[in-house]
């Protein structure tokens, strides 16, 4: 028991890190996939090729001065960047970042929890998202940041609806809902976007959506709003909120590459498991989990720096007369897929 | 352990419940309705419905409250004028009807059985993980299932009647 505990404690510690520093790391690639894009340089003064920037903002972040508005609900003002951060990091605990290891015979799992219910825990985390950017926009007593928080809430819960239908029919394929029980299908089956392109896309529309990435980004446009629900947000308040948004970037590429692109598995496991050890197949499955996630953060910048923001009423429209229906025609699709192929049996 | 947990989540969801009844600030209210939810879904995970707990989150945390708070943010309601107007009738009708509340729920709890009979070949460890319930649900309950979905299938569709603001045009 207590070796299980510590176990966990170590595991829990080490994701933790991992996704702050991972997190961190992305901003420093977001101006460096600017850069590039734009055809710039991109940040290069501190450090070899600027790495060391994302310290330099921190420090930066934390010695600002902190400005709290006079008639801002100070309780609530404070809370709500803590509340962004907190749900963005909790989803990172049912991802499974790779199979097991094995020290002195014991078995130690590369996933903080494997719940039977993760799929529903991840749809649970995602809808309380809302509360830091819902609380934090009210809370500065600004009608621009109320105005920002409206806009992304109602943003956020229009497109967690398709997002989560995207995700039935993969449920119902596999016929589970745990995480680890999901990629484990798909070493045998294939990956699932074989199989659910359109509720790939519909997803990863979605995730998009959810993280407030361009071209979904209306809760902070500042030709219209002058920062969103973050207007009246200084000092590292601020940086939370902002880095809550790379946390979820890296969480949502987790998400897909675990339900779509085989998570951990690697491709001919049975002749690579003749040649490594088993400790060494398993972190390397985790490598190549990390590889996908970082392919799918580079495309979300790749987006952010080619493509122009929706209108308001473009965005309502597409989530509610295209993904959804189109989700729901997946489900139904799916469904019918499934019983033919029982049928036949 | 288990009893360690069942009194710190009671001691929330009843301080919490308390706030939201107290708290002159509507949206404070709302938020401790919120806190008061979370709680009721740690105390779902003690009795083993894991699914009714993370339907609890989804629905009553993550969807209802939050058209709370957007009601109550929009409509920016003032925490003072409306908890003064309130004449005494109102307050003793308010007081009834709890009590009356109270009694019923009193009354329905004390006949019943605590521990409910289980379906064949289901243990008291999986009596609420997702695979008991939809088994459950579609095989010995599917008539009163069905009927509920029409219910809100029904209550969608009011909804976009409602929401439709230029219906005669059509």
């Amino acid at each position: 028991m207590e070796i299980f505990l510590l176990d966990k404690t170590i595991i829990v510690v080490i994701v933790f890190l991992i996704t702050l520093l991972i997190a961190m790391y992305s901003t420093w690639a977001e101006r460096k996939v600017a850069g590039f894009i734009q055809d710039r340089i991109g940040p290069n003064r501190a450090g070899i090729f600027g790495i060391l920037q994302p310290l330099a903002d921190g420090v930066k972040m934390f010695m600002k001065e902190e400005i709290i508005p006079t008639h801002a609900d100070k309780a609530l003002f404070v809370m709500a960047p803590g509340i962004s951060m907190l749900t963005a990091l909790l989803t990172s605990s049912v991802i499974p970042w790779g199979s097991y290891l094995e020290i002195n015979g014991r078995q130690v799992m590369l996933q903080i929890t494997d719940i039977n219910i993760g799929m529903l825990y991840i749809f649970a985390v995602v809808s309380t998202g809302v509360y830091g950017i819902m609380i934090g926009g009210w809370a500065s007593n600004n009608k621009y940041s109320l105005m920002g928080s409206l806009r992304a809430s109602s943003q956020m819960i229009s497109y967690e609806l398709a997002m989560g239908l995207a995700l039935i029919s993969v449920i119902m394929m596999t016929g589970t809902l745990s995480l680890k029980a999901i990629v484990e299908y798909q070493a045998i089956n294939g990956w699932n976007i074989i199989y659910q392109p359109l509720g790939f896309l519909i997803f990863f529309i979605c995730a998009l959506a959810e993280c407030n990435r361009t071209p979904f980004d209306l809760p902070e446009s500042e030709a219209e709003l002058v920062g969103g629900y973050h207007t009246e947000y200084s000092s590292m308040k601020l940086g939370l909120f902002l880095f809550a948004e790379y946390v979820n970037m890296f969480i949502s590429g987790a998400i897909m590459s675990a339900l779509f692109f085989g998570g951990y598995n690697l491709p001919f496991h049975d002749k690579l498991a003749t040649i490594f050890s088993h400790n060494t197949l398993a972190l390397l499955g985790t490598a190549s989990f990390m590889l996908k996630t970082f392919l799918f953060i580079f495309i979300f910048m790749w987006i952010r720096w080619t493509v122009p923001r929706f209108r308001y009423d473009q965005l309502m429209h597409l989530g509610w007369r295209i993904l959804l229906p189109l989700a729901m025609f997946n489900v139904v699709a799916t469904g019918t897929v499934i019983l033919i192929s029982i049928l036949w049996k | 352990m288990e009893q360690l947990l069942f009194i710190i989540l009671s001691v929330i969801s009843v301080a919490a419940a308390l706030c939201v009844i107290f708290v002159r600030n509507p949206i404070y209210s709302v938020l401790s309705l919120v806190v008061t939810f979370f709680s009721f879904a740690g105390h779902y995970i003690l009795l083993k419905a894991q699914f009714l707990a993370i339907v609890q989150v989804i629905v009553y945390a993550g969807a209802i409250m939050v058209l709370f708070l957007f009601v109550i943010m929009l409509l920016n309601l003032n925490n003072t004028e409306s908890q003064e107007k309130r004449s005494f009738i109102s307050k003793a009708i308010a007081v009834v009807a709890g009590c009356l509340l109270l009694i019923s729920l009193v009354g329905l709890l004390k006949g019943s059985v605590l521990i409910p009979t289980l379906a064949n070949g289901v243990s008291s460890d999986d009596i609420g993980t997702v695979q008991t319930l939809g088994k459950v649900l579609f095989t010995d309950f599917v008539l009163p299932f069905e009927i509920s979905s029409v219910l809100f299938l029904s209550a969608i569709i009011g909804a976009v009647m409602l929401g439709k603001k230029d219906l005669k045009d059509h």
